[in-house]
C-alpha cells in the first residue's frame, strides 16, 4: 500500500480541489447507500462497491477529453458517476427498475452510456480489455483523436485475453490506456499469491509498452499520469500501462467476509491514505475551503445521493413487454 | 431522529440469519464504516457496519437469536439526547420489494410466435445466370460491401498478405489496402474481443475464423460479449458483426478440425446464425449479414468453397436473414437441411424420385432465425419429415425442428420425424471412419422409406 504523500502546496486551483473532493464524495456516499439498499434487499444479486479506490477514476476523468471512451469491469459505479451519468439511472439499474441506464435489465454489472462514452460495466473478467483496444481501434480507424481507458484489476491481470491485447495494441499502436486497478485482491486472493511478478506493468515491457505505478490515494497523482498517457496516446506512440496502487475498503462482493485480511490492514489504509481524506486535508490546510464549505458540500452530495436512492425505489419495474425487447436491432 | 436499523440482505440468496454477536452496546457511539455485528449468512459469518452515525439507543434483537427474517430491526440509532421510543412510524423501505416482485410471472412463457411465410423470389426469373463458386461469392459480397460502406473491414488469420488461408479474400488487401485487409496473430480470443470492441465503437467487423474449430477460444467474446450487450444496455448499444470462416468436416482432419457448429450458436439469442449451400445464397446471405445491425455467425464449409452454382447476375444481391428457400417441390415427404447437408438431402431426392417417391426440400439457409413457418408448412403438404445435419445428434437443430413441429403440426404427422445427423463420436482420421462418422445419402434415402412406410 502506497502510504499518502501529501504535497505540501500542490499546483492545483482550489476550484479544482474542490470538484476531485466532491466527485470522490459523491463515488463514496453513493456507495455506502448501494450497501445499505442491499442490506435492505432492494438490491439483488452482486453488488461490488468501489469505496477506497474512488480518487482513481476522479483522477484520471481529469485527464480526459470529450469524446475519450472508457470502459470496465463489474465494479463499476465510480467510473459512471465519474464520467458524469445520472447518479439515479444507476441507483435505479442497480434496483432492478425501468429508470436504470439499462432499463434494469443490465444491473450493477452491466450498464452502458453511449451519451458518455461509457461502454460498460463488464462481469466477465478480463473481457473488458480486448474491448477496450477494440475501441481504440475504431477511433485510430476513424483518425478522431479519441482515446480508450481501458480498466481492469490485479485479478484480471492474470487472464490471457490480456496478453493477446497488449501484443496486438502495441502491434497496431493502439490509442489505448491500459489501467491496472491493483487493489491488492482478486477476490480473496492477494496478488502475492496468484501474481508472478511484484509490479504488473512490467509485463507491459515484453511487448514494448511503456508504463509506471501510480498512487491511487492520490488523486493530484493519478491525475498528473493520466494525463502524460494520454499525450503518450494522442501522440500516436501506441498503448500505455498505468498500475495504480489502490485499495478496496469492503470485501469482494457485499456477500464477502473479507477473512482473507485482517480488519488492522484496512483500518490503517483508511486512517493513513484514504484519498477523499487527503483532498480534504489540502482544501483546509491550503485555506481554501473552511469546515463549514466542506460541510455545505457533504449536504449537498448527501442529498443528491439519497435523491438517486428515492428515484431508484420509486421508478417501476420495467413492464413484461421488456423481457422480449433489445434482444436484435 | 431514531432510526431503525435492519436486518440486512448480506448475500444474493439470503433470507434469515443468525445474529452471532454485537460489537457494539447500548449507548456506544457509531459513525459510517464501524462494526456494529456479526451476522451469520447462509455462506459465512459478516461483519455488518454502520452507515449512518448515531448512539446505539436500544437493540431489539439479543445476540445468538437464529432465524433473523431480513429487514428486522435488529436495533435503534438515536441523536445526542433523543431517546429510543421516539422512533418514526414509518414502514421500513424493503416492504417495496415485496410488492414488486410478483409482476414477472405475468411474463409469456415463450415469445408469440406468429408464423409468416415469405416465398417470394430472392431475385428476379429472367435475371442473367453465371456459374460461380462459392469461393468467388463470398469474396464478390465482402468487396461490395466494403466499396459501399467505408466501416466495413475484414480481420483474421491470413486474410491480407496470404490472401485467405481459403483464398477467400484473394484480392481484397490489393483492392482496400491494410487499414482495411488486416491480418492478425494468432489470437482469437484476443482479436476477437478486439473487433467486438469495434464493432461499439462504430465499426462494421467482418472477422475471419480459419475455421471455426478455432472460434471455441473466441466464443465468449461472441456469446457474452457479441450476443448479449445490446440488451444489457437496454437498447442502447449493439453489435453490428459478423464471424465467418468453414465450419464443420472437411476431409481426413480428424476431431479437433472436423466439427459442425450450428446447433451450439443457434441456442444463442441475440445471434443470427447462417449456413448457406449454393453460392448465390452465399453472396446473397453474406451482404445481407454485414448489413445487418446484429452479430451474425456465417458458417461456410471448405469442401463447398469449390463448388459452382449459378449465381443470377443482378446489381446489389441480397438475400434476407431468416427465411428458407424450396429447393424442390414434391409431395411425399419433407427433407430440411442446410449448408453441406443440402448436398445429401438433393442426392436423396433425386434417388427417390426414380422410385416414384416425391420429396420436398428445403434449405433453411438461416438457423436464427429459423423459418419454422416453412417448415410447417410443408409438413402440413407431406405429413412427413426428415432433418439432414452434420452435426452431433444430441441437441442437434434437426432436434429443435421436432420439438417445434411436434407442438405447432402434430396432428399433421402421419410418422414420427426422424433426425439424420453425424455419428455420436469425435471424427476419427482413418478414411474408412471418418466415411462411416458421416451422414450419407444412403441414410437419408432409408430415413424417407422409413418414416413413408415404404
Amino acid at each position: 500500500m502506497a502510504a499518502r504523500k501529501t504535497t505540501k502546496k500542490p499546483n492545483v486551483s482550489a476550484e479544482e480541489l474542490t470538484t476531485y473532493y466532491r466527485e470522490m464524495l459523491l463515488i463514496r456516499r453513493f456507495e455506502e447507500k448501494a450497501g445499505q439498499l442491499y442490506g435492505m434487499g432492494l438490491i439483488g444479486g452482486f453488488c461490488h462497491l468501489y469505496i477506497g479506490q474512488e480518487a482513481v477514476v476522479v483522477g484520471l476523468e481529469a485527464a480526459a477529453k470529450e469524446g475519450d471512451k472508457r470502459i470496465t469491469s463489474y465494479r463499476d459505479h465510480g467510473h459512471m458517476l465519474a464520467c458524469g451519468m445520472d447518479p439515479g439511472g444507476v441507483m435505479a439499474e442497480l434496483t432492478g427498475r425501468i429508470g436504470g441506464l439499462s432499463k434494469g435489465k443490465g444491473g450493477s454489472m452491466h450498464m452502458f452510456s453511449k451519451e458518455k462514452h461509457f461502454y460498460g460495466g463488464h462481469g466477465i473478467v478480463g473481457a473488458q480489455v480486448p474491448l477496450g483496444a477494440g475501441l481504440a481501434f475504431a477511433d485510430k480507424y476513424k483518425e478522431n483523436g479519441g482515446v480508450t481507458f481501458t480498466y481492469f484489476g490485479d485479478g484480471a491481470a492474470n487472464q490471457g485475453q490480456v496478453y493477446e491485447t497488449f501484443n496486438m495494441a502495441a502491434l497496431w499502436d493502439l490509442p489505448v490506456v491500459f489501467v491496472i486497478e491493483n487493489n491488492q485482491y482478486a477476490m480473496g486472493t492477494s496478488q502475492a499469491r496468484s501474481t508472478s511478478t511484484k509490479d504488473i506493468y512490467h509485463r507491459g515491457e515484453a511487448f514494448g509498452i511503456p508504463g509506471e505505478i501510480v498512487n491511487g490515494m492520490d488523486v493530484l497523482a493519478v491525475k498528473a499520469a493520466g494525463e502524460k498517457a494520454v499525450a503518450h496516446c494522442r501522440a500516436g506512440k501506441g498503448p500505455y500501462i498505468l498500475e495504480v496502487k489502490t485499495y478496496r475498503y469492503r470485501g469482494h462482493s457485499m456477500s464477502d467476509p473479507a477473512k482473507y485480511r485482517t480488519r488492522e490492514e484496512v483500518q490503517k489504509v483508511r486512517e493513513q491514505s484514504d484519498p477523499i481524506e487527503h483532498v480534504r486535508e489540502l482544501l483546509l490546510t491550503g485555506k481554501h475551503a473552511s469546515e463549514d464549505d466542506l460541510k455545505a458540500i457533504d449536504k449537498e452530495i448527501k442529498e443528491i445521493v439519497n435523491q438517486a436512492a428515492e428515484f431508484s425505489k420509486e421508478s417501476p419495474e420495467p413492464s413484461v413487454e421488456e423481457l422480449w425487447t433489445d434482444i436484435y436491432a | 431522529m431514531a432510526t431503525e436499523i435492519l436486518m440486512p440482505a448480506l448475500s444474493p440468496t439470503m433470507e434469515e440469519g443468525t445474529l452471532a454477536k454485537w460489537l457494539v452496546k447500548e449507548g456506544d457511539t457509531v459513525s459510517s464504516g464501524d462494526i456494529m455485528a456479526e451476522i451469520e449468512t447462509d455462506k459465512a459469518t459478516m461483519e455488518f457496519e454502520a452507515v449512518d452515525e448515531g448512539i446505539v439507543g436500544k437493540i431489539l434483537i439479543a445476540e445468538g437469536t437464529e432465524g433473523v427474517k431480513v429487514n428486522t430491526p435488529i436495533a435503534v440509532l438515536v441523536e445526542e439526547g433523543e431517546d429510543a421510543s421516539a422512533l418514526p412510524a414509518a414502514a421500513p423501505a424493503a416492504a417495496a420489494v415485496t410488492e414488486a416482485a410478483p409482476a414477472a410471472v405475468e411474463a409469456p412463457a415463450s415469445a408469440p410466435a406468429a408464423p409468416v411465410i415469405d416465398l417470394s423470389p430472392d431475385w428476379p426469373a429472367d435475371a442473367e445466370m453465371k456459374s460461380e463458386t462459392v469461393r468467388e461469392a463470398l469474396r464478390d459480397a465482402m468487396a461490395e460491401e466494403m466499396r459501399g460502406d467505408e466501416d466495413v473491414y475484414l480481420m483474421g488469420e491470413e486474410v491480407a498478405e496470404y490472401q485467405g488461408a481459403y483464398k477467400i479474400s484473394q484480392g481484397l488487401l490489393d483492392e482496400f489496402g491494410s487499414k482495411r485487409v488486416i491480418d492478425t496473430p494468432i489470437t482469437e480470443h484476443g482479436f476477437a474481443g478486439i473487433a467486438v470492441g469495434s464493432a461499439f465503437g462504430g465499426l462494421k467487423p467482418i472477422v475471419e475464423f480459419m475455421t471455426f474449430n478455432f472460434a471455441m477460444q473466441a466464443i465468449d467474446q461472441i456469446i457474452n460479449s457479441a450476443a448479449k450487450t445490446l440488451y444489457m444496455s437496454g437498447g442502447q448499444m449493439g453489435c453490428p458483426i459478423v464471424f465467418r470462416g468453414p465450419n464443420g468436416a472437411a476431409a481426413r482432419v480428424a476431431a479437433q478440425h472436423s466439427q459442425d457448429y450450428a446447433a451450439w450458436y443457434m441456442q444463442i439469442p441475440g445471434l443470427k446464425v447462417v449456413m448457406p449451400y449454393s453460392a448465390a445464397d452465399a453472396k446473397g446471405l453474406l451482404k445481407s449479414a454485414i448489413r445487418d445491425p446484429n452479430p451474425v455467425i456465417f458458417l461456410e464449409n471448405e469442401i463447398l468453397y469449390g463448388r459452382s452454382f449459378d449465381v443470377p447476375q443482378v446489381d446489389d444481391l441480397t438475400v434476407p436473414l431468416g427465411k428458407a428457400r424450396i429447393w424442390r417441390e414434391g409431395t411425399d415427404v419433407t427433407i430440411v437441411s442446410f449448408g453441406i447437408g443440402m448436398q445429401y438431402a438433393l442426392e436423396a431426392a433425386d434417388k427417390l424420385a426414380e422410385e416414384g417417391i416425391s420429396a420436398e426440400v428445403i434449405d433453411l439457409r438461416t438457423i436464427r432465425p429459423m423459418d419454422t413457418g416453412a417448415i410447417i408448412n410443408s409438413v402440413m403438404k407431406t405429413n412427413r419429415l426428415v432433418t439432414v445435419e452434420e452435426g452431433w445428434p444430441q441437441g442437434s437443430v434437426g432436434s429443435y425442428i421436432s420439438s417445434v413441429v411436434m407442438q405447432e403440426a402434430f396432428d399433421y404427422l402421419d410418422a414420427p420425424v426422424i433426425n439424420c445427423t453425424g455419428k455420436d463420436v469425435p471424427m476419427p482420421y482413418a478414411a474408412n471412419l471418418e466415411k462411416l462418422a458421416l451422414i450419407t445419402t444412403d441414410e437419408v434415402i432409408a430415413a424417407v422409406k422409413q418414416v413413408t412406410y415404404r
